[in-house]
């Protein structure tokens, strides 16, 4: 990253004096940094589908390290006779050479084939097209949620800082972070789900639906299949932004602009929106960034205490066969999703601080 | 400058106070949200839980929770037991198996006779069974179905070891099916095979890739037909009022995926299921748990597995060349059968299965009772260490100094037990074994891993935790110990278990293979049991039990298979969703709704008014700030 951060650096350094006249250094300043930001951009996408090429090829071996015979799994406990297994090997291909497999592999890979799923039978394309919906609106939603709530603590906890208010929120949001996803899962469903003592049972206890409803009824039931999961998510997850956001601004706090700030009266509430959390927003945005990549891969353990269907769930299965096709896939969307999001934080970088990128 | 500040902190700090009532608005909007949706949930639900008259329509549902996701559901593919026990109730088959006693009874098929030369099949196809489209079941849909299946390679993926040894499949009229076999087969009345409509079927491309779930209701014959089926989350089924054997009583049948069991058993408490399947079994603690439980019963089957060390006999392909490393000491039958008589397997039932399975003894599971074997009293290898001590002595192992037992070329015995590290059972039995063997004078060392089968298949192991799920017919669990199930080289990979080759046992099992009358046909595989048990290579230690729950107040009653005691997921037939009849009490759960609203406004009135201070505290603190 510095290394490509160096180059766009001298490179602004170079064509600064070219592209503006002398003496307008001031006003040059947003063409300079904007031939410095094309050159930046066109760094990180470069480097982003390096990246991306990478995880195809590691993909295929890494998988293939997996113990465990897919064919030998899907036979097992069943009456198969040798040619049938033999036939297997064939339709999926593991008869063939190692360097044969990976070829097929690549090519089909770069024409958006990413193979047949040896257990479901259907490409991979289709079945993580399935899933990925599920995922996004449960961990999307989530993401929403636990985020907003982070900063909006955070700069709060940070801003009265060892005060009543702060030590709450910090030490409710670490002990929310510490706890077991599945365990605090379970428990919601255990009270508000089915129903202990005087609270009734309110929440469905999983899935995603009761399945017949269409249209309003349909979303209706979904949101209430979704309340318990993004509770269990936002609540383990919100403290981990809570506290990045709280020591970020509180690097802030002693700076000399805030002081001037107020010293021009301005009221606290503005010294703390206009000036401070701008200024140390860029550690939660790249949480925020990190989270947003994360989304995609599921969160296993919170889809499986809820039985929701989700890319998670998916995986787990495709990795109990191996059902390498499906676990190569999966594997490619979720590393796909954090160079991505990891790129368009880079890209974010810039116009959050001039001095990133320069 | 100073003035324009001034207005503009005045006029900034009401507007700045706006987007913090709009986010209170909003979150306070969110919470309502939230809480409208949670009461909303005890009215929807609570039409589901009633007696599982779901759906509004007065429908009687049943709702059965299952810990696996369907794979295909196309006959020709499934292979997992949620799917095949779909297809079980979606199509009929040829024959059924009695809930009794598992013995062939008319599916499809009326009745059936084998020519003299035990090579011709005749089924007479029954002429009441209509397609749910209208369209008569007949000869010709199975005819079509077997040979697909032996001519197209997709078709054969799940179920092609049935017609291997078919020549020919016809149908010489609409109620008259006739397959002619390549050599004498006798488990000609159990082929589970989904016959499917051939005017449907004949449309599809690809039989690899076709999975059937696209276009609902699909057409089939058999008791329920499958209405909806979403991926990871339900199948749906709803009765079929024609089924020629009767209608099922419950007008809805749901297969609802839970992929945490803890969860499922929630779900059971609250009413939301009717139905956990003990596939895998409850927990002995989820069982304890749900037993005092009010309107749950839980139900505990013989199961259909065995649980069984296996031993290495020095691995050989079919070519003959040996590979592995098993232990050469364990080819001596005096030392198999002293590590058999070292094992305590009452402990082992009451100690690790907690009392949820039946103590092993023959290869068969008691629950399939035509093939159940015994050994004799004289033939038994009862848990006896001190007469397994004088065995390993007589075999010339005997202990050293250090109590350790050692052979001529004054190695000590030292044995790999090869376990499965996602099976706490094993690690338990391999503790025991530690102990038990130890006294013995002989080590263990437990390989517990991910992945047994590259070891296993290598026959790089000198024990090995086994285990097998049995059908009614039990030619399959058998010829897994056949010679001819050897790998063809060692690179290869062979049907066999664990390398046995016997030719006696062999011999034996090609008599029963092609004895057609069940009473010889069962004395067969009687004496194949008896000859494994002396042979010492499979010792069976237990059969664990199927636990599952039902909720009474939903299901009144359901057969269970065997049924004097039996499991009710997973059985070899329809028989348990088939009959379920549903309970009359339509009550269940059923306050919950009005105090379930109660709760909900009270709770929403807390939430509010909490909000409501908070948002006070705040404007007065800001005030404060302010001055």
């Amino acid at each position: 990253m510095t290394a490509e951060a160096t180059p766009s650096a001298l490179g602004a350094a170079v064509a600064g004096p070219d592209g503006s006249g002398p003496g307008a250094a001031g006003r040059a300043r947003p063409a300079r940094s904007g031939a410095a930001y094309a050159r930046y951009v066109a760094g990180k996408l470069g480097g982003a589908a390096v990246s991306l090429l990478a995880v195809l090829v590691t993909s295929f071996f890494l998988f293939r390290l997996i113990p465990g015979d897919p064919v030998k799994f899907m036979t097992g406990g069943r009456p198969v006779s040798a040619e049938q297994i033999a036939a297997y090997r064939r339709e999926f291909g593991l008869d063939l050479p190692m360097w044969r497999q990976f070829t097929q592999y690549c090519g089909k890979a770069l024409t958006g084939d990413l193979g047949t799923s040896y257990q479901f039978h259907v490409p991979v394309t289709d079945k993580i097209a399935e899933a990925l919906p599920n995922t996004l609106l449960l961990t999307g939603t989530a993401f929403v949620l636990y985020t907003a709530l982070g900063v909006f603590l955070g700069t709060r906890s940070a801003w009265r800082h060892g005060r009543l208010g702060d030590r709450l929120h910090t030490g409710l949001a670490l002990t929310l972070y510490s706890i077991p996803s599945f365990w605090l899962g379970l428990l919601l469903i255990i009270v508000l789900s089915v129903g202990a003592g005087p609270v009734p049972g309110l929440f469905p206890t999983g899935g995603m639906e009761s399945g017949g409803k269409e249209g309003f009824a349909y979303v209706v039931d979904v949101v209430h299949h979704l309340v318990l999961p993004v509770v269990t998510l936002v609540a383990v997850e919100y403290g981990q932004t809570l506290l990045v956001t709280r020591s970020a601004l509180l690097d802030e706090m002693g700076g000399d602009y805030l002081t001037t700030a107020r010293a021009k009266g301005l009221r606290d509430d503005l010294v703390r929106r206009r000036h401070a959390v701008p200024n140390a927003m860029l550690p939660t945005v790249t949480l925020i960034f990190v989270n947003l990549g994360r989304t995609v891969a599921g969160v296993i353990l919170v889809e499986t205490v809820f039985s929701w269907p989700g890319l998670g769930g998916l995986f787990y299965q495709a990795l109990s066969v191996p059902d390498l096709p499906l676990v190569q896939g999966l594997f490619f969307v979720f590393a796909a999703a954090v160079i991505v999001m990891n790129t368009l934080a880079d890209l974010l970088y810039p116009l959050l601080d001039p001095r990133v990128g320069r | 400058m100073n003035t324009q500040d001034q207005h503009g902190r005045g006029r900034r700090g009401r507007t700045g106070r706006r987007p913090g009532r709009t986010r209170l608005l909003a979150a306070a909007g969110a919470g309502a949200l939230l809480l409208a949706s949670g009461l909303a949930a005890p009215a929807a639900s609570a039409a589901q839980q009633s007696g599982a008259a779901g759906d509004g329509h007065g429908d009687k549902v049943l709702t059965v929770a299952v810990a696996q996701s369907v794979d295909s559901l196309s006959p020709f593919l499934a292979v997992r037991l949620l799917s095949t026990s779909v297809s079980r109730l979606m199509y009929e088959y040829l024959t059924n198996y009695d809930p009794k006693d598992a013995h062939a009874v008319p599916g499809l098929a009326t009745k059936w006779e084998s020519s003299p030369d035990k090579l011709t099949w005749t089924y007479t196809i029954r002429s009441n069974s209509k397609w749910s489209d209208g369209q008569q079941a007949t000869a010709e849909d199975a005819a079509w179905t077997f040979n697909k299946m032996m001519t197209d390679p997709g078709a054969a993926t799940a179920n092609g070891s049935f017609v291997t040894n078919f020549a020919k499949v016809t149908a010489p009229s609409p109620t008259q099916l006739v397959i002619r076999l390549k050599k004498p087969q006798a488990t000609m009345t159990a082929l589970d095979v989904p016959i499917v409509p051939k005017h449907i079927w004949e449309k599809v491309q690809d039989f690899s890739k076709f999975n059937n779930d696209k276009s609902f209701p699909i057409v089939g014959n058999g008791p329920f037909v499958l209405t909806d089926y979403k991926p990871d989350s339900y199948v749906k089924l709803k009765a079929n009022k024609d089924f020629w054997r009767g209608a099922p009583k419950f007008d809805e049948l749901v297969f609802r995926y839970y992929k945490d069991q803890d969860a499922a058993v929630a779900a059971l408490r609250k009413g939301e299921v009717s139905f956990v399947a003990g596939s895998p079994s409850l927990t002995p603690a989820q069982a304890a748990s749900l037993k005092g439980e009010k309107d749950i019963h839980v139900n505990e089957g013989p199961g259909r597995r065995f649980y069984a060390l296996a031993t290495n006999p020095g691995a050989q392909a079919k070519d003959g060349t040996k590979f592995g490393d098993g232990d050469p000491s364990l080819l001596d039958e005096r030392v198999r059968h002293a590590l058999f008589m070292a094992v305590d397997r009452k402990t082992i039932v009451d100690k690790v299965f907690q009392g949820h399975a039946v103590e092993g003894q023959g290869y068969i599971p008691p629950r399939f009772s035509s093939y159940y074997w015994q050994p004799s009293a004289g033939q038994e290898l009862a848990y006896d260490p001190a007469k397994a001590g004088q065995l390993l002595d007589q075999a010339g192992y005997k202990k050293n100094a250090d109590g350790k037992r050692v052979g001529k070329d004054g190695k000590p015995l030292d044995y790999r037990v090869l376990c499965h590290a996602t099976d706490p059972n094993d690690k338990a039995v391999g503790k025991y074994l530690q102990e038990w063997w130890g006294e013995l004078g002989i080590g263990v060392t437990l390989d517990c891993l991910d992945n047994v089968t590259d070891p296993w298949l290598a026959g790089k192991y000198d024990l090995a935790f086994d285990g097998w799920s049995v059908n009614p017919d039990p030619d399959f669990v058998l010829s897994i110990h056949t010679c001819a199930a050897r790998p063809q080289t060692p690179k290869d990979t062979g049907a066999t278990d664990n390398f046995i080759c016997d030719k006696t046992y062999d011999q034996l099992y090609a008599q029963q293979l092609a004895e057609y009358d069940p009473a010889k046909r069962a004395d067969l595989v009687k004496r194949m049991e008896s000859r494994l048990y002396d042979l010492g290579y499979m010792n069976v230690m237990a059969y664990p039990n199927a636990v599952e729950a039902y909720r009474t107040d939903q299901i009144e009653s359901i057969t269970t298979m065997p049924s004097a005691a039996g499991n009710i997921y997973g059985q070899d037939g329809y028989w348990s969703w088939w009959s379920a009849v549903p309970a009359d009490s339509d009550g269940s759960s059923g306050g919950g709704t009005s105090t379930g609203v109660v709760i909900g406004i009270v709770a929403g009135v807390v939430v509010l008014g909490g909000l409501a201070v908070l948002f006070a505290v705040r404007r007065r603190a800001t005030a404060e700030d302010r001055e």
